[in-house]
């Protein structure tokens, strides 16, 4: 497997409602975590990429001044924006520039407070990271979008709402145990099938909820890793795709095709299969986006999804765990920090650190990172 | 200019396609085709990225569509707090799909996947102009 650029440290703030501090106090959450994980300090960093969605806050160009504050000046940084797969994208670049030689040790830091702006304000921002000129002026927003997914999923292949409410009381489940997620009670069923439509078949409980939040990561090349490293987890293979950004555009709404195409390309990377993988955290911003990774991703055949969370194969001891930290569902999706936070549960999973939801012996995870609707695909392997 | 007109809200005033909106003026909803490869465009494009050319012709959409998929929005981003609730829906009109809302006559029972529809210019107040899906 390849072993050429690790990851050698860590941190993600609590996700929570509304943070009490400014953005670049919300970045310092998740970096100073990681750099004490890391054991370095900012001397010993070559850049920074900066990994947020504009307009929730009124700060241009942040990565400016995240880098001052968090102590990375002079060393070059700039911003990543694959809106809710930045973190990822930004591991991507930070991957590329340790490969290449550029750099030894990269931070990749994620952040979004979406508290300063109102609920109704970011469905617009949201909606607007659609296409703005042909489908905005309808009225789009997230959970509209993954709805008309989630409706052809069920005709195409027979899934149903039931199906969907499984997967978000697996996430209730797993969200109790991890004291940083947002939403942090139990679920039941029939609360999940019996709750509000917010755009139908979706209803209150199959989406996640807006957060603030930060995540970090600190990339090495293998040198530097082996070095200063006791549990390096090495970044086995990285697949990004995109997809038409509208819905005009694309073959079929019952999957994602910029997931299929990131999952090849990190499959053949890392130079393994689905069945290798003992871990993973799909990005589940609606049930319906957790159904349709599981066939991306090869865990199901198409349309078999749903079998995997009707017969507990993605819980605990199944045959593969799936956001065993409660997802975003549960978490919460802070844009920009969600990346870098599902890469930090599954690098602590491999180093043997997951405490309650630790998969014995996990050896491989995977990360499903998805920005906007399917628009943009990030798939990462990460091996120990 | 002249796009500012389309939609509920729109978010851009000048497009090479603006002419689509003196076309949805005469009641007509077109999308564009390609005058070198012959593909067709809808959303229409101004531009054709097989061939790198400008060269393109207005076609008109009409006929029987069939509904791929559909969603009742419940709640409304800022901007649309006046119509919900709607739905939107992706309609394919023999390969040429076509995104919009379905007209508010029609209750969300009588929706089926599948579903002959066809589609219509409809005004909006303060003189703008959309599309609407109603039964074919």
């Amino acid at each position: 497997m390849p072993k050429d650029v690790a990851i050698i440290g860590v941190g993600q703030s609590y996700f929570v409602r509304g943070y009490q501090g400014s953005i670049r106090e919300l970045a310092f959450d998740a970096y100073s975590e990681a750099m004490k994980d890391a054991g370095i300090g900012p001397e010993d960093v070559g850049a920074s990429m900066i990994c947020t969605a504009p307009e929730y806050d009124k700060q241009r160009s942040p990565s400016g001044l995240i880098a001052e504050y968090l102590g990375l000046n002079p060393q070059p940084t700039f911003a990543i924006e694959t809106v809710c797969s930045a973190s990822t994208s930004g591991l991507k670049v930070a991957y590329s520039m340790i490969k290449s030689g550029l750099h030894d040790i990269v931070v990749v830091l994620g952040f979004q407070k979406m508290s300063e702006i109102t609920s109704a304000d970011s469905q617009e921002r949201m909606g607007r990271g659609a296409d703005i000129m042909w489908e905005s002026p309808f009225g789009t927003m997230m959970p509209a979008y993954y709805a008309l997914h989630a409706r052809a999923h069920f005709n195409t292949y027979g899934s149903s709402e039931k199906d969907l409410a499984l997967i978000r009381v697996k996430a209730a489940k797993y969200g109790q145990l991890n004291e940083r997620a947002v939403f942090r009670k139990g679920v039941e069923f029939d609360q999940v099938i019996n709750a509000d439509a917010i755009a139908s078949p979706l209803k209150k409980f199959d989406c996640c909820a807006n957060a603030d939040g930060s995540s970090c990561m600190i990339l090495a090349s293998a040198d530097k890793a082996k070095e200063i490293c006791k549990k390096p987890v090495w970044v086995m293979g990285v697949g990004s795709a995109s997809a038409p950004m509208t819905m005009t555009g694309r073959d079929s709404l019952a999957g994602l095709n910029a997931a299929k195409e990131a999952a090849k390309t990190a499959y053949e990377m890392a130079g393994v299969s689905p069945q290798d993988i003992d871990v993973a955290e799909v990005h589940d911003c609606f049930t319906i986006a957790e159904l349709m990774a599981y066939e991306n991703l090869g865990f199901a055949e198409p349309g078999k999804g749903n079998e995997l969370i009707q017969n507990g194969e993605t819980y605990l001891g199944g045959k593969i765990p799936v956001n065993v930290d409660g997802g975003l569902l549960s978490k919460g999706h802070p844009i920009g920090a969600t990346g870098g936070s599902q890469v930090r549960t599954i690098v602590l999973q491999l180093r043997d650190e997951a405490g309650d939801i630790q998969v014995p012996g996990a050896e491989i995870g995977l990360v499903h990172n998805i920005g906007g609707v399917g628009i943009y695909g990030n798939v990462v392997i990460l091996g120990r | 200019m002249g796009f500012e007109k389309f939609g509920v809200v729109s978010f851009t005033a000048q497009t090479r396609a603006s002419d689509f909106i003196d076309y949805l003026e005469k009641g007509e909803i077109r999308g564009t085709k390609c005058n070198l490869c012959g593909r067709v465009f809808f959303p229409p494009r101004a531009d054709c990225s097989w061939c790198m050319s400008k060269d393109v012709e207005w076609i008109e959409i009409k006929g029987q569509g069939t509904l791929i998929s559909f969603t009742k929005v419940n709640y409304a981003p800022t901007g649309f707090e006046g119509d919900v609730p709607y739905i939107l829906a992706l309609v394919d009109f023999d390969g040429i799909k076509v995104f919009g809302r379905l007209s508010k006559d029609l209750p969300e029972d009588s929706v089926k996947v599948g579903m002959a529809l066809k589609v219509t210019p409809l005004a909006l107040p303060e003189d703008k102009l959309t599309y609407e899906f109603l039964p074919a």
